[in-house]
């Protein structure tokens, strides 16, 4: 097995093998993040440019050093303080960048469809940091390494998902990656918060944390944003918090040894208690561990071999 | 110049005409309709092969002028209609101004009769503004040669206000064009809300949307006793909502687009702008219910909805690119590729849709093949394939999906008012 292909764009049309396949890459860098010099020459002479046209701190910095890590060359756009306030478009942004001979983009940006856009227009490999509401894969694939870092598998679990499902491009990433890998995947969250017809993506749909918790040995949180009250969704945070959260009552319903996830960053008190983000089966710190290393590895599949040039 | 066309199969659904018929045209007018006319040095067009049929006429076309020349004007939209076959359109007024002031309807009739290769004829607005909150002066809009009102992009949401419309218009004997779209629950939607907008995280546009609309329509129809036709119908139950009100006698028509009938909201997977417009592409059982509708009558004509969008403004994300899509140049390959190649429709029926039907709604004396009739006419060979390229459009503006496509019904020859105005080169 090896990846063929130019970009990460989504979990939707990656194989279970691809996945598989870079959850092991990802296990060889793991490694490399305990020794005392964290690097390897493996990108040196490639250049990275990470554009980020919507907020971040564990992605873009992740992004960051496991570029660094590798010895390639980071360049960083944020959007806020750009061209992009004289009204500069994605695509010229990019083709501009593009002509200062970068290798790669990672695209963050609140609209779906844009890493695809680049991808298509351009000749140069694209990753999907993050599109709107669209898909996040190296996140859904950094959670899928961790889960299966402590369970051994992922095939027979259950996983249960809660929060704003609707708004989420994490749990569709990891909706898709999970029913791939063989796991049963439960959705939760109020009615308004679930998109029609997600049943055929091969998820269950439950209204209340109390059922679909039952004996799940995974529990993935969302963070619930203040906007979703004023658009009519939820009539407050406070309501959502009280059917919502995840209480020791809650997480009782689970396993014993069931994890805590969240792609962060976490509402302390609001969708996650403190001392449950804090506490002993909470894997949330793991996870940004891991998300390092998973990037190295599909940066490395991308990047790493020698690509025959597109002919566009 | 006298214009003989010989040898063409001569298809007028007005008069229910389909044979080989010959057709002499003189000072604009058909002169004569026969078989063998001889030539006598006249001009001789060959349409031995091809059907000739009525011009078409579009009942829903975005000219874009006044305000955004740069994405159409009459005279480019104008030579996108002649190309693909039609002879009259019917010009929408959300322009920048809108055509809510008769200076303005003149102002359309007096680009068209400068520059235009086809018949233009301006719709006005309902209200004032197109803001949906007082009537415009649809009398004077009308006499100042209005064929139709509509506030398309928009619905006029207060109800009362929509009840007033209608009754007004009954002194004039206009129609009124509803585009029904409750906007309260379509908000911010891009797509077709369902498993596909699920899946692409896009915000949906509910087929609720449109149904919530066109029922509200149709009961005040029913109040008023006035006449309605209902703009680019894309939804199952709104197909079955106009049926039940003509069944029960209500003076309504309605109209459905040729990419509505070609696509469904499975093309959005590849976020190509080009397949972002309202309402949106739907979903199979859609299609098959617009199919059936037109098959039935429900749906009395086929419109395009040409929608030309500036280059730059789609070249964006699926979010911030605009509605719509250009349409009068694939429109007869493409209602000839899923009417007619898949034996929904007949070849008369099809273009029924497309002339006499239209006609009868505006209440004009065109769209037809008769001697002393003006001389409109759409010669075009349905079995002949073209492929649809970017750099043939005529239209000032590309913003197509079908760009690539093998599209069958190639216009050959478009005869305006006796003239030719589009020829086919190849």
């Amino acid at each position: 097995m090896s990846f063929q292909r130019k970009d990460l764009l989504g979990m939707e049309d990656l194989s279970s093998e691809e996945i598989i396949f870079i959850l092991d890459t990802a296990k060889s860098f793991r490694e490399i993040l305990e020794r005392p010099i964290k690097m390897v020459p493996t990108l040196r002479g490639k250049t990275v440019a990470n554009l980020f046209f919507e907020p971040s701190t564990r992605t873009r910095l992740s992004f960051e050093l496991a570029e660094k890590r590798l010895n390639a060359t980071a360049l960083s756009f944020s959007s806020l303080g750009s061209s992009v306030a004289k009204g500069e478009t994605l695509l010229d942004t990019a083709k501009n960048i593009l002509a200062m001979k970068v290798d790669c983009f990672v695209l963050r940006h609140t609209s779906p469809g844009t890493p695809h856009l680049l991808a298509r227009e351009l000749d140069v490999s694209v990753i999907n940091a993050g599109d709107g509401a669209h898909e996040h894969p190296t996140q859904a694939l950094l959670d899928l390494y961790t889960i299966r870092e402590r369970k051994g598998r992922v095939e027979g679990l259950k996983m249960a998902i809660v929060g704003d499902i609707s708004h989420s491009r994490v749990a569709r990433s990891n909706i898709w990656g999970m029913v791939k890998l063989g796991a049963e995947v439960r959705i939760c969250g109020p009615p308004t918060l679930i998109p029609p017809d997600i049943e055929r993506m091969g998820a269950k749909v439950f209204y209340s944390p109390e059922k679909a918790l039952q004996g799940v040995d995974v529990v993935m949180m969302l963070r619930i944003q203040k906007e979703r009250q004023t658009r009519g969704l939820i009539p407050s945070v406070n309501e959502y918090k009280e059917f919502f959260s995840l209480t020791e009552e809650r997480l009782d319903l689970a396993r014993k040894d069931a994890l805590v996830m969240h792609p962060g960053p976490v509402n302390r008190g609001v969708e996650l208690p403190a001392r449950i983000a804090d506490g002993g089966r909470s894997i949330i710190l793991d996870q940004v561990t891991n998300g390092v290393a998973v990037r190295m590895a599909i940066l490395y599949l991308l990047l790493g071999k020698r690509r025959q040039a597109r002919v566009k | 110049m006298a214009l003989l066309i010989k040898g063409g199969r001569l298809i007028d659904p007005a008069n229910g005409r389909d044979e080989e018929l010959d057709i002499l045209i003189e000072e604009g007018k058909i002169g004569k309709i026969a078989r063998d006319i001889r030539a006598l040095g006249r001009r001789i067009i060959d349409a031995s092969g091809k059907v000739v049929s009525p011009g078409f006429i579009d009942l829903h076309t975005h000219l874009r002028q006044p305000g955004r020349e740069d994405e159409e004007t009459i005279e480019t939209g104008s030579r996108a209609a002649a190309k693909g076959g039609f002879t009259t359109v019917c010009a929408m007024p959300n322009t920048e101004p809108p055509v809510d002031d008769p200076s303005l309807v003149e102002f359309v009739y007096g680009e068209a009769r400068r520059c235009a290769l086809v018949e233009v004829l301006p719709i006005a607005t309902i209200t004032a503004g197109r803001k949906g909150k007082d009537l415009s002066p649809m009398g004077r809009l009308s006499r100042a040669g209005a064929v139709a009102f509509s506030d398309d992009g928009e619905w006029v949401s207060d109800s009362n206000l929509m009840r007033r419309a209608l009754e007004y218009v009954k002194m004039l004997n206009l129609p009124l064009i509803s585009h029904c779209e409750d906007k309260t629950l379509s908000q911010e939607g891009v797509m077709n809300e369902g498993y596909c907008s699920t899946t692409l995280g896009l915000s949906g546009m509910p087929k609720q949307a449109e149904e919530v609309a066109v029922f509200r329509d149709l009961v005040l129809l029913g109040m008023t006793g006035s006449r309605l036709h209902v703009a680019h119908l894309s939804t199952s139950r709104g197909v079955e909502l106009v049926r039940e009100a003509k069944r029960e006698g209500l003076r309504v028509t309605s109209e459905v687009t040729p990419h509505h009938l070609a696509l469904t909201d499975r093309e959005v997977r590849s976020f190509n702008t080009n397949t972002k417009m309202n309402p949106p592409l739907r979903e199979e059982e859609d299609v098959a219910a617009l199919k059936q509708g037109l098959k039935d009558g429900t749906i009395d004509i086929i419109a395009t909805d040409h929608a030309p969008h500036a280059f730059e403004e789609k070249e964006v994300d699926y979010v911030m690119a605009p509605f719509g899509i250009t349409s009068l140049e694939t429109a007869l390959g493409l209602v000839i590729r899923e009417l007619l190649e898949k034996g929904t429709l007949t070849l008369m029926e099809i273009l029924a849709k497309m002339t006499v039907n239209p006609a009868r709604i505006l209440g004009m004396a065109i769209g037809r093949i008769e001697e002393g009739a003006r001389a409109d006419l759409a010669i075009f060979d349905p079995k002949k394939t073209w492929k649809v390229r970017e750099e043939e459009f005529l239209s000032r503006s590309t913003n197509s999906p079908f760009i690539g496509w093998e599209l069958p019904g190639k216009v050959e020859w478009t005869i305006a008012g006796g003239r030719v105005v589009y020829q086919d080169r190849k």
